[in-house]
């Protein structure tokens, strides 16, 4: 089922917490909401939920208007950033709930209930702790009983809330991986709120970078990634080195760095900010291309990619990530001045 | 020859831990409160049982089938089961209200809420006369209506009401408020109507709690003394609760009839202590997770 916000408001006293937003999720689609805490993800989500009422637009759920519809029959399934997982009820149980509660016309026998839930325990593969509490489980496991619980009442919608915001760094690889393949396995139109833009890359189908309530961009994580649509996307997804300067005559000058800004030719002065991704940053003894001098620092040297941290003529900092290769090809030494030659830029109006 | 030999080590005296202490001054603080609860709490009691059994135990039982003593105990046991249901439904709704909504007001009423427990309940009482007295300011309009509010039995439950109010309400705001709302949105998402989201759910999670909060609420009701005297008028087999026949009789210097209504109450104390006890046990049983392993999964 596909959902659909339009013009999407949401206040909490003068904090406005979602601000005129619209987006659309295609069927069968797994897509993130990623933002920095207090960007309002969060309540966009619980909005598309019901859990909490727009103070204006709209939610369409498969073209149809859901946004009087309450909350139990909206047939979303929604997990947790706490789980939400009932305490005094067993594992069995807890899965058990969303069959339990419907009307004696529509509740399944409970050969069917027994069935259904077992099925879904073996699929989050908790089949052997049915008869445990929450308290029992891990927070792994908690996260996976929350999503079989969810998935009990045959959602349209699957909606997560930051799902694996509070498990260790191991566990999260583990489930963000698996809540993928499980995705592509029963391929229910599903969204996710997360801070987190390695998470966001790694998971989804599409993303939606919002902050102050506002939607930045969507698209997929390529293109987020690739072509970021503003400064605030180009910084939240993945370091950056950040360049202030001004514009003019169809170049940035940023310092002693400039470059081609032909989006600007003919235009007055005016400030801009540049963003360089580390990657994009070469290292050389001789001055070639668009570049500027910097004094090496820091080196990192451990892993696949070695990092370097260098101090440009106004002492800021500029990280630059090379190839061993090109490391070992150059072998700088520390407190060596170096050209940074930038192969790319990217370039925004800077915020006032 | 100047070498010290090692000194045997000594017993410790200072404390090993940084949070135990010395032999010594365990033995203090543990004689010290033992014999404050032995002087204050287990000697009274013994005193109300062996003066309530000083004429022997068929003078004992002779003073509580006595109809005035009878019509006392049904009076307190009418009061307390009329005043615990209600406070209890007080309670969980004030508590629901305060602990799951936002609403103007809600310091307003949490303090309100334990204003009972800041009078003293000879003033609750006599706000009661006040109000509903002959002079009062709402008694002419009661009289008129016919109802008898001081000096009756709905007076006494009327007292007995307020002074109790805050036991409820009390215990399950700091809980409710601790487990917060998304169970219950849990539960709304799933499909359960508001009606099994509060049974299925809310109900359970309090439980252990609103028991307490009952059997602390109970006890109050039937040993009640200072609001319930002002209001009731002292009117002997029709508006005497049991701690007011126990007055009654002791002025009358009739001690054994007296120390055996209170014991009754002495009685009550004491399952109600075990009943808490019990519950608190359960509580704490319901509340400890078995495993808290992060990393088994």
């Amino acid at each position: 089922m596909s959902i659909e916000v339009r013009a999407v408001t949401k206040s909490f006293g003068s904090f406005v917490a979602v601000n005129d937003v619209s987006l659309t999720v295609p069927t069968g689609e797994l897509v993130a909401l990623l933002g920095p805490s207090g960007s309002g993800k969060t309540s966009l989500l619980r909005i598309i939920a019901g859990l909490e009422r727009a103070d204006a637009g709209q939610v369409l759920f498969e073209g149809e208007d859901a946004t009087a519809r309450d909350v139990r029959h909206r047939g979303v399934g929604f997990v947790f950033q706490h789980y939400a997982l009932f305490r005094h009820m067993s594992v069995f149980e807890n899965v058990a709930f969303g069959l339990r509660v419907r009307p004696a016309a529509r509740r399944p026998p409970e050969a069917e209930i027994r069935r259904k839930v077992t099925d879904l325990l073996k699929l989050v593969q908790l089949d052997w702790l049915g008869d445990r509490y929450p308290s029992q489980l891990s927070g792994g496991q908690r996260q996976r009983v929350a999503l079989a619980r969810a998935l009990a009442v045959e959602p349209k919608v699957l909606l997560l809330d930051e799902p694996f915001g509070s498990l260790d760094a191991k566990v999260r690889q583990e489930l963000r991986r698996w809540l993928r393949r499980l995705h592509d396995e029963i391929r229910v139109t599903s969204v996710f709120v997360t801070h987190d833009q390695e998470e966001a890359l790694e998971v989804s189908d599409r993303i939606v970078v919002m902050n102050h309530g506002r939607v930045e961009q969507i698209g997929t994580p390529q293109e987020v990634f690739d072509h970021p649509a503003t400064s605030f996307v180009m910084g939240f997804l993945g370091s950056v080195n950040i360049f202030h300067g001004r514009a003019e005559d169809g170049r940035a000058h940023l310092g002693e760095l400039s470059v081609d800004y032909p989006a600007h030719d003919g235009a007055g002065p005016r400030p801009v900010q540049a963003f360089a991704r580390p990657y994009d940053l070469d290292l050389a003894r001789e001055a070639a291309g668009d570049g500027f001098w910097a004094t090496l620092r820091h080196v990192n040297p451990a892993g696949a990619v070695i990092k370097l941290e260098l101090e440009d003529g106004e002492t800021r900092l500029v990280q630059v990530e090379t190839t061993r290769e090109r490391y070992e090809a150059l072998h700088p030494n520390a407190g060596e001045r170096l050209y940074v030659k930038a192969r790319q830029v990217r370039i925004f109006p800077a915020e006032s | 020859m100047a070498t010290a030999s090692l000194p045997l080590r000594p017993r410790p005296l200072v404390a090993t831990r940084a949070t135990s202490e010395p032999l010594l001054i365990q033995i203090l603080l543990t004689t010290v409160a033992v014999g404050f609860l032995v002087l204050f709490l287990v000697l009274p009691l013994l005193a109300v049982f062996a003066q309530a059994l000083e004429k022997g135990i068929g003078a004992y039982f002779a003073a509580l089938r006595e109809p005035m003593a009878l019509s006392a105990l049904k009076l307190t046991l009418l009061t307390a089961g009329v005043a615990v249901p209600l406070n209890l439904l007080f309670g969980v709704a004030a508590s629901w209200a305060i602990a799951k909504f936002d609403f103007p007001g809600k310091n307003a009423l949490l303090t309100l809420i334990d204003l009972p427990f800041g009078v003293s309940p000879v003033i609750s009482g006599m706000v009661f006369i006040l109000l509903f007295g002959r002079q009062g300011i709402l008694g002419p309009w009661a009289e008129a209506h016919g109802l008898k509010l001081v000096f009756s039995v709905p007076g006494l439950i009327l007292a007995t009401l307020f002074v109790t109010f805050p036991f409820v309400a009390r215990e399950l705001i700091p809980l409710m408020q601790a487990q917060g709302t998304e169970e219950e949105e849990a539960a709304r998402v799933l499909g359960a109507s508001g009606w099994q989201m509060f049974w299925r759910v809310t109900v359970p999670n309090i439980r252990w709690g609103l028991l307490y909060g009952v059997i602390l609420c109970n006890a109050r009701a039937m040993g009640e003394f200072g609001a319930v005297s002002v209001v009731s008028g002292h009117i002997r087999g029709k508006t005497n609760t049991l701690p007011l026949h126990v007055e009654i009789l002791y002025n009358e210097y009739n001690f054994q009839a007296a120390f055996a209504a209170a014991s009754l109450l002495a009685f009550l104390a004491l399952v109600t202590l075990v009943a808490k006890t019990l519950v608190e046990w359960r509580a704490a049983e319901a509340r400890a997770p078995l495993t808290e392993d992060p990393n088994v999964h």
